[in-house]
């Protein structure tokens, strides 16, 4: 019982920071109609930049500043470079944001090495939050998904009750008309962009001292991400949030235990959970579970 | 005369909007039918359930005395119904030949083959070069369809519509923006190669209409509201209020 | 798409191709050069096999090392067989083995991958890679983990003394190999099928109005370009006489779609020229500099942004010029744009490598380069090399500008 809870909350915390990174991928998707391959890539820049600036300056305004860094890049990648790839189509946008993630992933490596950087959570937040039978909770998982919660709930409420948010949603569907009333509507998908990859990025930065910041982490998470939206239904924010908790406590429950299956060990099979997920839902139900919107 | 097209009391709505409100129509082989309304009347929304585009909320729409409901376009194409689109919707990257040719393809029974070379399939090539002779495009054979000229495209548009050889056509608006020499050229050509087929058009202009149409159905928000001769339309007074009305005082 | 040659006799093209291949290891003879050789021409397939998909289908896949991987082992087990004596086949017919294998897969996966389109579509080919790099370091027993399964390609009776010992011979069988390919992913080009395949990627839902399945065609394009993936996953087995986990990783994966980008999509030829150039960047790079895969990444970048149509299109794009003979009048405009380019990336090199000795713990924080050396950690070499790259880009807007004004010039003339 108190594994399963343990393990339960912990396939929770991880699943909301999934979806912190799926949702910001949904909603360019949506917006925009381009998937961004780099969207991992901007987690990892997230966390790096978070490792920069907590040895020099501190955790808490890493928690801002490294976003809004990688916000900047992202802004930076839409005006310079999807802009211009956008008329060659969607293909094309794909190959972009693909050299784009090659690209980041390099450079990280020129930076910073090829092991782990050690990125350490905070040791205000490090300790138990709570107990559960004999297994204590620490306070950083808790610490990540308030983050993630808040994170979201914000973004839902700039969406459906701000100004900016109802132009954005206008956009969605009808970007000629919206500019034709005035809007900025370049300028607007240079934000959003922008945006999805501060939000990318500020899970970098909760994540990454969680779990390991090295260069590999973008290759790792990030075909985890493509299989959620997948899963979820492409363009499906709904989707995208029950396929993170899904796939979370799929693999955080796969992980921790030592069940026989097929002469190896559950924990062993794990990491091709996930994709199995994607294979048997894509027989058995094509647009995902909740799918609005055909890439 | 057997019907080659059958709507039952068909229904299609969108979410909570209702765009088509039970229609009943019959078109019977071989006559030239015309469908009228004003926009928004569901025109576009009905030939898309028709040929397998969306999935009719209820109601049974029959090919030749079969029922098509729930196929998949290219199901329904193979069982004889072809149509074109109000928005050319050709094969931008490859030449005149090569569109028809695609039409053709199935058609002659080729179907999935990677053992045979295309340019060696003489019915194949003869069928192309007769349809590209009959919508008057044979001197752009070679050319890339996205560079043709609007009317260009209309008529290559018809072209493919036509060139598998099915026996319902349905064309979508086919002399939508073009002048009046293009216009006059277009009705003799689609009265030329629906000849001996089945043809349900759906057209804005009046003068399209009442020179090709055998029968006439009006549909307003989503209801056929009638259906006969072109003169029979004319006189309708429902049908002057709704719709026709408006375009007396164009004319 | 017509793939078909400009204004040259079919044969005569086919011809001199066939005979490139025949005296290529006679020219370039160092032992180096002929493994480079043998590499390119399982690429060539490779490739070319890739652009059955992306080029001609309209499907761009992330995970079709998973076709040309899975083939590799399928081979190297049947080459283990034979050197066992357990069964008899000639060796130089298992490239037909692999090829089988990437039917055999190409089916399974094809059913699952095909049943979406475009980006979805990507992702998915992106997962199923994924899933079966997973697969295979989970099952060491058939697929050897980590270290992989090796083999020897000298079994079984030399046949008319060709024994594969040899690397010439080896290249010739993969010589052969790659002109039989490249003729049959030609002559499938002008099938039905592969018609078919060129509408559904332009027009999926037209191709759906006059008769055709489209998800049947996609499916149909994946399965035979698995088994040219196949062919070339097994040359490279009886090449490196190993198999591991790299051969099905995302990398590889990458790699040929980054080699058949650069080559040029919209062209036949274009992943051939694309594998030649990749080779040939990776194997030579890779002995200069420990940054060569951030290199690529900007040329695959750069080409996306700037000319997507690879270098074929560039080199295509020459020959009207050519043709009307004012390629004098581009001499001074190609000639600025080529020093503008060398002295941008000249600045980029700097900048990058001075990076690169900087971080990397333990290293000499010297670099050398032409018979200079630089220490990275003084800041002279770091203001002088963002100068030179800062007067490189600005050089090249003047270059390009001068460029576009002279070449259109030429085409209005």
């Amino acid at each position: 019982m108190e594994f399963f809870l343990v393990q339960l909350l912990n396939g929770i915390s991880y699943g909301l920071l999934l979806f912190m990174l799926s949702s910001g991928l949904t909603l360019v998707f949506s917006l925009m109609g381009v998937l961004n391959f780099a969207h991992a890539s901007f987690y990892m820049l997230g966390a790096y930049f978070a490792f920069q600036v907590s040895s020099k300056i501190g955790f808490w305004p890493a928690l801002v500043i490294a976003p809004l860094l990688v916000g900047v890049i992202g802004m930076g990648v839409e005006r310079f470079g999807l802009r211009k790839v956008h008329r060659y189509g969607h293909v094309a946008e794909l190959l972009f944001t693909f050299g784009l993630a090659y690209l980041i992933d390099e450079a990280v490596h020129l930076v910073w090495g090829r092991s782990a950087v050690d990125y350490r959570v905070p040791p205000d937040l490090d300790g138990p939050l709570f107990s559960i039978f004999t297994s204590q909770y620490p306070i950083y998982r808790g610490f990540m998904m308030l983050v993630s919660v808040a994170m979201l709930v914000s973004i839902w409420l700039a969406l459906t009750r701000t100004r900016i948010g109802l132009v954005i949603q206008a956009a969605l569907t009808h970007p000629q008309t919206v500019e034709a009333l005035g809007h900025n509507v370049p300028r607007v998908f240079m934000l959003v962009f922008g945006g999805g990859a501060a939000l990318a990025g500020l899970a970098g930065v909760i994540g990454g001292n969680a779990f390991v910041t090295e260069p590999g982490m973008a290759a790792s998470v990030g075909p985890i991400i493509f299989v959620i939206v997948v899963v979820g239904g492409m363009g499906s924010l709904a989707g995208a949030f029950v396929a993170s908790l899904l796939v979370g406590c799929l693999q955080t429950f796969a992980i921790s235990l030592d069940w026989p299956i097929f002469g190896l060990k559950l924990s062993q099979v794990a990491p091709v959970l996930p994709y199995l997920l994607m294979v048997l839902l894509l027989i058995v139900r094509p647009k995902g579970l909740m799918g609005t919107r055909e890439g | 005369m057997s019907a080659a097209l059958q709507l039952r009391d068909v229904h299609k709505s969108f979410g909570s909007t209702k765009i088509i409100n039970g229609v009943s129509l019959e078109v019977r082989a071989g006559e030239r039918h015309a469908i009228i309304g004003p926009n928004g009347a569901g025109k576009s929304t009905l030939y898309n359930l028709i040929s397998g585009r969306f999935p009719v909320s209820s109601g049974s729409i029959l090919l030749n005395g079969e029922n098509i409901g729930g196929l998949k376009p290219f199901e329904i194409n193979r069982k004889g119904l072809s149509r074109s689109f109000q928005v050319t919707n050709i094969f931008h990257n490859l030449s005149v030949y090569e569109n028809i040719r695609c039409a053709v393809l199935w058609a002659a029974g080729h179907r999935y083959s990677f053992w045979s070379r295309v340019g060696g399939l003489k019915e194949v090539r003869a069928r192309a070069e007769e349809t590209m002779e009959q919508i008057g495009l044979a001197k752009r054979r070679d050319v890339l369809a996205g560079v043709l000229t609007y009317a260009e495209q209309r008529a290559l548009e018809i072209g493919i519509t036509i060139a598998g050889g099915a026996g319902v056509i349905l064309l979508d608006e086919p002399t939508a923006g073009m002048s009046r020499t293009e216009t006059a050229h277009a009705v003799q050509l689609i009265r030329d190669v629906t000849m001996g087929k089945t043809l349900v058009m759906v057209e804005h202009d009046m003068g399209v209409i009442f020179d090709l149409a055998d029968r006439i159905s009006v549909l307003v928000y989503g209801e056929i509201i009638a259906t006969g001769a072109p003169a029979e339309i004319r006189a309708n007074k429902a049908v002057q209020e709704a719709y026709l009305g408006s375009l007396h005082k164009e004319h | 798409m017509k793939y078909s040659p400009i204004n040259l006799g079919r044969w005569l093209l086919w011809g001199s191709t066939a005979v490139v291949f025949v005296v290529a290891p006679l020219v370039f003879t160092s032992s180096f050069a002929l493994t480079l050789l043998t590499q390119m021409g399982s690429f060539i397939i490779f490739a070319l096999s890739y652009n059955m998909l992306l080029g001609q289908g309209g499907m761009l896949s992330f995970g079709h090392a998973v076709y040309s991987g899975l083939g590799a082992y399928i081979a190297v087990h049947t080459l283990n067989l034979i050197g066992k004596g357990a069964i008899v086949f000639p060796v130089t017919l298992l490239p037909l083995v692999g090829g089988l294998a990437g039917v055999a897969f190409g089916v399974l996966f094809g059913y699952v991958t095909t049943r979406r389109a475009g980006t979805t579509f990507a992702l998915i080919s992106l997962g199923v890679g994924e899933m079966v790099f997973a697969c295979v370091l989970m099952f060491p027993g058939f697929f050897g983990g980590e270290a992989g399964v090796s083999t020897n390609r000298v079994v079984g009776k030399p046949f008319f003394g060709i024994s594969y010992g040899p690397a010439l011979q080896v290249y010739y069988l993969v010589a052969v190999w790659c002109f039989i390919s490249m003729v049959a992913m030609y002559a499938l080009t002008q099938t039905p099928l592969g018609r078919m395949a060129n509408a559904v990627r332009d027009n999926p839902e037209r191709a759906e109005f006059v008769g055709y399945d489209t998800q049947k065609v996609r499916f149909l394009q994946l399965v035979l370009s698995s088994f040219f993936a196949g062919v070339a996953g097994a040359l490279s087995c009886i090449n490196f006489e190993i198999v591991s986990a790299e051969n099905v990783s995302a990398i590889r994966s990458g790699g040929v779609l980054i080699a058949t980008f650069i080559g040029g999509v919209p062209f036949f030829f274009g992943p051939i020229l694309g594998a030649i150039v990749f080779i040939f960047f990776v194997a030579a790079l890779s002995g200069f500099t420990k940054a060569w895969l951030l290199y690529l990444g900007l040329f695959f970048v750069l080409m996306v942004l700037y000319a997507p149509g690879g270098l074929a299109s560039l080199v295509l794009m020459q020959l009207p010029v050519l043709r009307a003979g004012r390629w004098r009048a581009l001499a001074l405009p190609y000639a600025a744009a080529a020093t503008a380019a060398a002295l941008t990336i000249a600045g980029v090199i700097g900048v990058v490598e001075m990076v690169y000795r900087l971080s990397e713990q333990g290293a000499s924080t010297i670099l050398e380069v032409a018979g200079l050396s630089f220490d990275a950690s003084t800041t002279p070499p770091w203001i002088a090399f963002v100068l030179i790259l800062v007067a490189g880009l600005v050089a090249l807007r003047f270059a390009t500008r001068y460029f576009g004004r002279k070449w259109a010039e030429i085409k209005a003339a």
